[in-house]
């Protein structure tokens, strides 16, 4: 089943293209990897996904719903989730807060049994506690629950991030660069880790990312973007040998 | 310390049940202090002012600090409460039915003011910063200007002979509902997705929270207890006129709020006692008071010079303070921390109880 489906999808910032005629059919379950050089237009297709920006033209359906034009809320809300390029936690919250408000779509309680701490509202306090707890514990974090965000790590922070988002309990995950800063070891951790959570949360990934290793080793499809224009689609493999990607990350013409 | 002292502390902190024991022995004050005149009308007098200025520094908080912007309209939703109430009491209202009718009133000044929340946060929701700054500082000048040119309700020259119908248990209770609300408030969803906001509010806004609802919400509730504050002030002060609400007023609550603490009931709360009270202890005659027992040679050119002039120093020690307070305590006494009898303890637990088990381990 197609879970994502862009279609002649085009951003302009002003006069200048970002995203020229992006499509994209990501199937269920699926792991998929978007590269390419600097600038290439990779965040913002997840900012045009999530809604972010509203892209120029084209259309972007999730589960046959249409997303442009919707507020990030109301597609996060649909159950897909991101992680940022550059962290971007709620640094001076909780570790615990961080993962609880990300379950605001799900708390289903209105503002006035809030304000009078009636009805459903303490019943979903304490399942929202409970699940952002399960989390926590998953990923190792448990102890780190008072903690101001930015304290931790920057391991760790990373780590949050991705909790986060499973907080919101996405069908979707759309990781942005979630190798950056770590050494050959994490990235290795961090494979495993990535093909394990698409198991336990059954997960439909899509990730961007300039790691080869990464990209090369869990990806099953990879999909290479320059300067706004898909310029090759296909498994690692092919990838690896397609002279157009050669040309975008080497330079052109034949060496010697 | 010694360890005995920290350990009754936090034993003490630990106790669920003071607060409330506490707010009912506030409310036996509250009726007895005036029954039977335990301190002078004075004290009471400056004792309510303290209780509104309370429900003024933790409504604002919820937009100024919990949700990171910068608010300057506080004084114009005042203004609207006190207005809407004080013309209840006074043309609406049968006169006979007066005191069992006044929390209506009080309530009507806090609703009408809640709509006028409305209203100012529908910029919000494109504006942050400084602009929406700009945009509280307009509508307070507009609200400002609408009763100036309404003649109906006094114009510049405002509404005397208001009935002097606010008392210390009315304050009281007010105060408990305030801090109470904005407590409930603070622990849901929406409070902790106006705590995302402040932070960042495009993640947040990823994170499935619905910013404007919240802000909605956040704008709402702060301007509907501002209202409160203004129509508990009016039958207080049993006059209001425009330049009451002004600038300067709003400028006094922020003042509250910063030196209390951002995003914390209890800073506000504190913010607000410290400020009054020293705002009343610099009034020359306390003051002269105070220092009574110096030698007239002392005292009387320092009375002459200056304490009979505390009226216009206090504009330069209170700021003054600020900007010190500012400076060696950016976040103002209880910024981003909170008493933790208001901390519901379902929120204690889930923060804390990891750290229990692994003592036991």
């Amino acid at each position: 089943m197609t879970l994502l489906a862009a279609r002649n999808v085009k951003h302009y910032f002003g006069g200048l293209c970002a995203v020229a005629d992006f499509n994209l059919d990501l199937q269920s379950g699926e792991l998929m990897g978007v590269i390419g050089p600097n600038g290439a237009g990779k965040t913002t297709v997840f900012n045009l996904i999530t809604g972010v920006y509203r892209a120029s033209e084209g259309s972007i359906r999730f589960k046959g719903a249409e997303l442009v034009g919707k507020t990030p809320h109301q597609i996060t809300a649909l159950r897909v989730g991101r992680t940022f390029q550059n962290i971007r936690l709620f640094r001076d919250l909780s570790v615990l807060d961080n993962v609880r408000i990300a379950h605001y779509a799900q708390a289903d309680y209105s503002p006035l049994e809030a304000l009078l701490q009636i009805g459903r509202y303490r019943r979903e306090e304490r399942r929202i506690i409970e699940n952002s707890r399960r989390l926590l514990a998953i990923f190792h974090l448990e102890a780190y629950a008072g903690e101001t965000a930015k304290n931790l790590p920057y391991g760790l922070q990373r780590r949050l991030e991705i909790a986060r988002a499973l907080a919101i309990g996405p069908e979707l995950l759309l990781l942005d660069e979630p190798a950056a800063g770590m050494n050959p070891n994490e990235i290795d951790l961090l494979m495993e880790f990535i093909l394990w959570i698409r198991q336990e949360f059954k997960l439909t990934i899509l990730l961007i990312e300039h790691q080869m290793k990464l990209v090369m080793g869990i990806c099953e499809r990879i999909k290479v973007l320059d300067f706004g224009e898909t310029i090759a689609d296909g498994t690692p493999e092919q990838i690896q040998n397609h002279p157009k990607v050669l040309e975008a990350y080497l330079g052109e013409g034949p060496v010697g | 310390m010694n360890s005995a002292l920290v350990e009754s502390r936090e034993w003490l902190l630990a106790q669920r049940w003071v607060l409330p024991v506490l707010i009912l022995i506030g409310f036996g004050l509250a009726f007895a202090i005036p029954e039977y005149g335990w301190l002078n009308k004075y004290v009471q007098l400056v004792m309510m002012y303290v209780g509104i200025n309370i429900i003024l520094a933790v409504s604002l908080n919820l937009v100024n600090g919990y949700m990171g912007e910068f608010s300057l309209a506080h004084a114009g939703f005042m203004a609207v409460g006190a207005y809407t109430s004080a013309l209840l009491t006074m043309k609406v209202l049968p006169v006979v039915a007066y005191p069992a009718l006044f929390p209506l009133a009080i309530l009507a000044g806090g609703l009408m003011a809640a709509l006028f929340g409305l209203i100012v946060a529908v910029p919000s929701f494109k504006t942050r910063g400084d602009y929406l700054a700009l945009i509280t500082l307009a509508f307070l000048m507009i609200v400002k200007s609408l009763i100036e040119n309404i003649d109906y309700i006094g114009g510049p020259r405002g509404i005397p002979g208001i009935r002097k119908l606010t008392t210390l248990p009315w304050v009281f209770f007010w105060v408990v509902v305030t801090v109470w609300v904005v407590r409930n408030f603070v622990y849901s969803k929406y409070g902790r997705g106006v705590l995302s906001i402040r932070e960042d509010e495009i993640a947040s806004d990823l994170m499935s929270v619905n910013t404007r609802r919240v802000k909605f919400l956040a704008f709402t509730v702060s301007s509907f207890f501002a209202g409160i504050a203004g129509g508990l002030f009016a039958h207080l002060l049993q006059f209001i006129s425009p330049r009451v609400f002004d600038i300067i007023k709003s400028t006094d609550i922020l003042i509250m709020v910063y030196l209390g603490g951002i995003a914390s009931i209890g800073g506000s709360i504190l913010g607000a006692t410290v400020y009054t009270a020293l705002l009343e202890l610099l009034r020359p005659s306390t003051v002269a008071g105070m220092l009574s027992w110096l030698p007239d040679v002392v005292f009387e050119p320092l009375n002459q010079h200056f304490i009979q002039h505390l009226g216009v120093w206090r504009m330069v020690i209170m700021p003054l303070a600020l900007v010190l307070v500012m400076i060696f305590w950016p976040r103002g006494i209880m910024g981003l921390r909170e008493f933790r009898w208001f901390i519901p303890k379902r929120d204690l637990e889930a923060h804390r109880r990891v750290l229990d088990d692994e003592k036991k381990t």
